[in-house]
């Protein structure tokens, strides 16, 4: 287990960090955190925000206690972590998107800001594989690690009023899905046929942190074949 | 048998006290904004504090009653007439069928609760009934309240009183009212990267809460706060009350439909039992925020559950006296 720090965020939440920058061994320790205190074990916690470097929990005072308490409480459970064990399988889950076109407006910008092909730009972003970092930002929405640094791209200047539900975006360093239609700048290369977020199933987040993401490329037909369930229809 | 939407208000939705358990899929907790006036209209009904209640803004709605009910309407002081008399806010109702309860605009404070004897019966979304109109689910259908809407309604489990003459005394609703807002807060994680002035200020001076103001959170207009680091940070959980301060200089107020996480730097962290107060703001009101220890903030917010749950059992013993079936 990696050093740490405790602080309150509110009268009935704290945060564990492990470190100030991302690393692999900072998101290893708050994965296992998290699925440790999130496993529904723990009465009087009734909630965890797994984050890239740090876990928050949320807790009951009237069950847990105090801060102090509680911080003495999720201390003793930390010491009984197996920094050696692995703490999840990793799953990977594929992505089906469909490049450029109608769905991937902004393609060609990216392919002429690097200089290459459009089927390169493809190649590239669909042969990486993809951490999950976290969920936030939106239901469902992955903060997505390992984009190859030939693809980083700045973002629109004006940003679009609408980026529809599934959009597979560009933005700097990062890349991530559109789990709904919002307002965005990110540069949009396709969209995915998959919804991200499924109220009714559990977890309704399709993507989980700790996931291995990847992309692999289908054409309009194909696209049109699968349902927002994830079923496929030939 | 429920309740006839005949009007829905300027924003009104169904609300439960959130939606825990889902903030790792980046789902918003939500919830009511102002649970102490939330609770105590569902203790008014003889509800647990948890059932589902209506929360409506600015303008309220008009619902016509198909079914016997005790209903409450707390929060905001709203214009309130039950069939064209003026009926009391903070106290049980009850209603007959065919009753029209007109909530009209709100005079003091911004926000009101309607909480219905059994509570709203809308389906369990992730846990909870809360409406989340970002992902459209919860409530009726992901959105609030309109003209035609019907809402599903518990029979009541004890027979409604013909009249109530008890209700919660002005002392403890004192804070819908005043223009400028006094809300106690503790420092945030991240208030070492301000100037010593800039945190100072923000102690010390007043904020307009700005039109940009909604249920996920309030821009504030007020003193700068400069940062003396550029230096970024990595997103990580915000909470209820959290002020944040993005790259402009002025400050924004997490609230309820606030997201999971956020990556701006955290100035402050408004104390919990104050949320109500700044759940009751209004667009062009002042806030001035005072500093109070980690220990005070921890205390106050045991004292108040301890008040709750006084509040209930005065409130119960109030229903078992006057005849109720409690």
């Amino acid at each position: 287990m990696m050093a740490y720090t405790i602080f309150p965020l509110c009268e009935n939440a704290l945060t564990v960090r492990f470190s100030n920058e991302m690393s692999e061994e900072a998101s290893r320790c708050v994965q296992q955190l998290a699925s440790l205190l999130g496993s529904g074990a723990y009465e009087g916690i009734i909630d965890i925000v797994p984050a890239f470097s740090s876990v928050t929990i949320y807790y009951d005072p009237l069950i847990l206690g105090t801060y102090k308490q509680a911080c003495s409480i999720i201390k003793a459970e930390m010491e009984k972590m197996d920094p050696t064990s692995l703490f999840r399988e990793k799953r990977t889950i594929v992505i089906p998107v469909c490049y450029g076109g109608e769905f991937g407006p902004d393609l060609p910008e990216v392919a002429r800001y690097h200089c290459m092909a459009e089927e390169e730009v493809i190649r590239l972003h669909s042969a990486a594989r993809y951490k999950v970092y976290m969920i936030g930002f939106a239901p469902g929405f992955a903060y997505l690690g390992g984009l190859p640094s030939q693809l980083a791209a700045p973002r629109r200047a004006v940003p679009r009023l609408v980026v529809p539900a599934g959009s597979v975006g560009i933005a700097g360093s990062q890349t991530g899905v559109y789990p709904f239609a919002t307002p965005g700048g990110w540069q949009i290369i396709g969209r995915t046929p998959l919804a991200l977020f499924h109220p009714n199933q559990q977890p309704p987040s399709l993507l989980q942190a700790g996931d291995i993401v990847q992309f692999r490329p289908i054409d309009e037909k194909e696209y049109r074949m699968w349902g927002r369930d994830g079923c496929f229809r030939s | 048998m429920g309740v006839f939407v005949l009007d829905g208000g300027f924003l009104t939705t169904i609300q439960d006290l959130g939606r825990w358990g889902f903030q790792k899929d980046g789902v918003s907790v939500g919830g009511v904004m102002d649970a102490f006036a939330s609770r105590l209209a569902n203790f008014l009904v003889g509800n647990d504090e948890s059932e589902a209640v209506l929360e409506m803004t600015m303008i309220g709605p008009t619902l016509r009653f198909e079914m016997e009910a005790v209903v409450a309407v707390c929060g905001g002081e709203f214009s309130c007439q039950l069939n064209d008399q003026r009926a009391p806010l903070w106290q049980p109702l009850s209603v007959k069928p065919g009753d029209v309860l007109s909530i009209g605009p709100c005079h003091h404070g911004y926000r009101g609760y309607i909480a219905f004897s059994g509570g709203l019966q809308v389906p369990l979304v992730l846990s909870s009934r809360s409406t989340y109109i970002k992902a459209a689910i919860g409530g009726l259908n992901g959105r609030p309240l309109r003209k035609g809407d019907v809402l599903p309604l518990q029979p009541p489990r004890r027979v409604p009183m013909r009249r109530f003459d008890w209700g919660i005394a002005y002392r403890a609703r004192s804070y819908i009212y005043g223009g400028e807002k006094i809300v106690r807060a503790i420092a945030g994680p991240e208030h070492h990267m301000f100037t010593a002035e800039s945190v100072q200020r923000f102690f010390t001076t007043a904020y307009e809460v700005t039109t940009q103001s909604d249920r996920m959170g309030y821009r504030l207009r007020g003193a700068e706060l400069k940062r003396h680091t550029d230096r970024e940070m990595l997103s990580e959980a915000v909470a209820f009350g959290t002020v944040q301060v993005p790259t402009s200089g002025e400050p924004i107020v997490l609230m309820a439909d606030r997201q999971t996480t956020g990556g701006y730097p955290r100035i402050a962290q408004v104390l919990s039992v104050d949320l109500p107060i700044l759940a009751q703001a209004r667009p062009g009101d002042r806030i001035r925020f005072q500093k109070v220890s980690w220990q005070e903030a921890e205390r106050l917010y045991i004292e108040r559950e301890h008040e709750m749950r006084q509040w209930k059992a005065v409130i119960q013993q109030k229903w078992r006296d006057t005849g109720g079936t409690n």
